[in-house]
């Protein structure tokens, strides 16, 4: 379970935004809605343990998330959170099955090929497995970023705009290939977006 | 994936900017193991050489080139000396021994060395075959000669006139291999070695040839020191030991001394250069001269090799400075992937660090093979340079190359170890 209590923040005495509690059970699928600039990044980073709030507290599954240390916050994120940006990046000087890799052993796990073929074949792009990003159509590397959240089974998926540069047809895709991985994964799903056109997907609906 | 294998492979991945960047530090490199080779193989080619004798004596001239000639056989001689002047010497109290040297021939650009046996004693020589040599026109030779020649015990040559060159060859006598000398590691590896008298001799026959030739004209050409030159008048100066009749008038090159007693290096030298019409030059001081003077021109290359690492290492910093701006990004994602701030610092600092590594691998291995190439086109075979001696202070060009690495690196480090992912996210 992950729940924010009286979270707020403030970029350098700017306006402070204010966030109301969420509560999230396990395994649920929410839709974080708002405009730009209504906070929604700045929530997800808060959420995905990148930023740490001026007030207020995140727990999850029992753990204070910010009551870490620096290193063991980067190690508990790399095992429990799988981002998904609104473009790929994944890192250009190694082939895909490398930034796979790179996931696991940043996250101190043991190295697992096994996994990597199940995630790409899932995804399916097997196939691309020793081929550089360059290499890749924007819609093949926008599943290895799915590819690469997922890599390590995480208990959160964060998905930020992942629809907003793509057509209606692509953007369904995507949606049901975010929602297909948490549910094969069992994770948590909150995807942050001010595309309407994914709102019927979700039952569960934080809005900023 | 070691955070050393994500460096490897973010080099790779800028193949043209990593290579100029290896390249300066090669370069820098390069010079900087040259420099040290070649400084340190010829002070210890000095050292060797000279290291049992305490003063030359020889004409009046300039006393490095008397050391360069007697001791090391690079340049030619300052002149000659009555030998009566050098027994004279070789008896005085402050003289333990005393070696007489006469030159004036070569054989294939080899020097042909007339002495006795106290030069066997002061470089310790010893032979590998064969034995020294006692009767005239018997020689004993260096180990490289040996080799190099492929002469061998029993061989007969003819030595030529002249230090170099091989144009007036000695027709009437012949010299006969009697021995080998084992390698010394020093100039007598490159010596032909035989007595006083067989090179005297060579002259006597040569010039009464010569003589019939010319029928008795008074002017008699010369070759002295390798240069030819015309001397008018009936008198003839003597500018080697050539001179028929009995000791008195006959001359050596030099004579190498070794002293009795401390209170010698004082006294002999001045006593030398002042009482007699000789010139005493102490090895040890001219090669301290000469080193002095070579080293102006070591110490601007090491300068110049010091301000190419410097570029080298100014443009290592661009180069990873640059590349953190684009990689921002990059080193963000790794971040929500779980890498620690401490592990981007070394992929960074690695990035530097495998830069200047193999630059300073590559730039000593070049020093080396430079250094060989330069050693295998060298004229002089007494003071050759080798490529193959590595040195307990190339370490220092390896812990010099890594110290560059991680200053050039230290600054984009620190900046990828304290940047802030979340700003760095949310601009997309």
């Amino acid at each position: 379970m992950i729940s924010i209590k009286s979270v707020s923040h403030s970029y350098s005495n700017a306006l402070r935004i204010s966030f109301k509690d969420w509560e999230i059970n396990n395994g649920d699928q929410w839709l974080l809605l708002g405009e730009s600039g209504s906070g929604k990044t700045t929530l997800l980073h808060i959420l995905t343990g990148i930023l740490k709030p001026e007030k207020g507290e995140v727990n999850m599954d029992g753990t204070s998330v910010y009551s870490l240390s620096s290193r063991a916050l980067d190690q508990f994120r790399g095992r429990n959170i799988g981002i998904i940006f609104q473009r790929p990046h994944l890192i250009k000087s190694l082939t895909i099955k490398e930034n796979l890799l790179l996931a696991q052993s940043f996250a101190k796990l043991p190295e697992d090929p096994e996994r990597i073929n199940e995630v790409l074949h899932s995804l399916g792009i097997a196939e691309k497995k020793d081929a550089y990003p360059n290499e890749l159509s924007q819609g093949q590397l926008q599943r290895v970023s799915i590819a690469r959240a997922v890599i390590n089974k995480p208990a959160l998926l964060i998905a930020d705009e992942p629809t907003s540069s793509l057509d209606d047809k692509n953007a369904i895709a995507v949606l049901n290939l975010l929602m297909e991985q948490s549910g094969l994964n069992q994770a948590t799903l909150i995807v942050a977006t001010h595309d309407k056109r994914v709102k019927d997907a979700f039952i569960n609906t934080y809005e900023l | 994936m070691s955070p050393i294998k994500i460096s490897w492979k973010s080099l790779w991945s800028k193949p043209l900017s990593s290579a100029l960047n290896i390249m300066l530090i090669a370069f820098g490199t390069g010079i900087l193991t040259i420099l040290l080779l070649a400084s340190t193989q010829i002070s210890q080619k000095l050292d060797n050489n000279s290291k049992d004798i305490d003063l030359v004596v020889g004409a009046k001239g300039s006393p490095l080139q008397l050391i360069l000639s007697s001791i090391y056989y690079i340049d030619f001689p300052t002149g000659n000396i009555p030998l009566k002047d050098a027994q004279e010497l070789s008896h005085s109290p402050f003289v333990k021994r005393a070696v007489p040297l006469a030159q004036g021939d070569n054989y294939e650009g080899i020097r042909i060395v007339g002495t006795d046996s106290n030069f066997v004693s002061v470089y310790k020589l010893t032979t590998s075959s064969g034995k020294f040599w006692s009767a005239d026109f018997e020689v004993t030779i260096g180990a490289t000669v040996a080799a190099t020649q492929k002469l061998e015990i029993g061989d007969t040559f003819f030595g030529a006139h002249g230090l170099t060159g091989s144009t007036d060859v000695h027709k009437t006598h012949a010299y006969k291999v009697v021995g080998i000398l084992t390698p010394q590691g020093n100039v007598t590896d490159n010596l032909i070695l035989t007595n006083i008298a067989s090179v005297w001799r060579m002259h006597d026959d040569h010039e009464k040839e010569e003589a019939a030739e010319q029928q008795g004209s008074v002017h008699q050409e010369e070759k002295a020191a390798g240069q030819q030159y015309e001397e008018t008048g009936v008198h003839k100066k003597q500018t080697r030991p050539d001179q028929a009749g009995q000791d008195s008038g006959r001359e050596i090159t030099a004579l190498l001394i070794q002293y009795r007693s401390p209170m010698s290096v004082v006294m002999f030298p001045r006593m030398v250069n002042q009482s007699t019409a000789l010139q005493a030059a102490s090895p040890a001081m001219e090669s301290t001269r000469l080193f002095s003077l070579i080293g102006v021109g070591v110490d601007t290359l090491q300068c110049f090799a010091i301000l190419i690492m410097l570029i080298a290492a100014i443009s290592v910093f661009v180069n990873l400075y640059n590349s953190l701006k684009e990689r921002n990004y990059d080193l963000a994602i790794m971040r929500t992937l779980g890498a620690s701030r401490g592990q981007l610092f070394q992929i960074i600092i690695f990035e530097g660090i495998l830069l200047t590594l193999a630059g300073t691998v590559i730039g000593i291995a070049l020093g080396h093979l430079v250094l060989q190439f330069i050693g295998a086109y060298q004229e002089s075979s007494q003071a050759r340079l080798s490529g193959l001696i590595f040195l307990s202070t190339e370490i220092y060009l390896f812990v010099a190359g890594l110290a560059i690495g991680i200053f050039a690196a230290i600054i984009p480090a620190v900046q990828a170890y304290r940047s802030n992912i979340s700003k760095i996210l949310s601009k997309t």
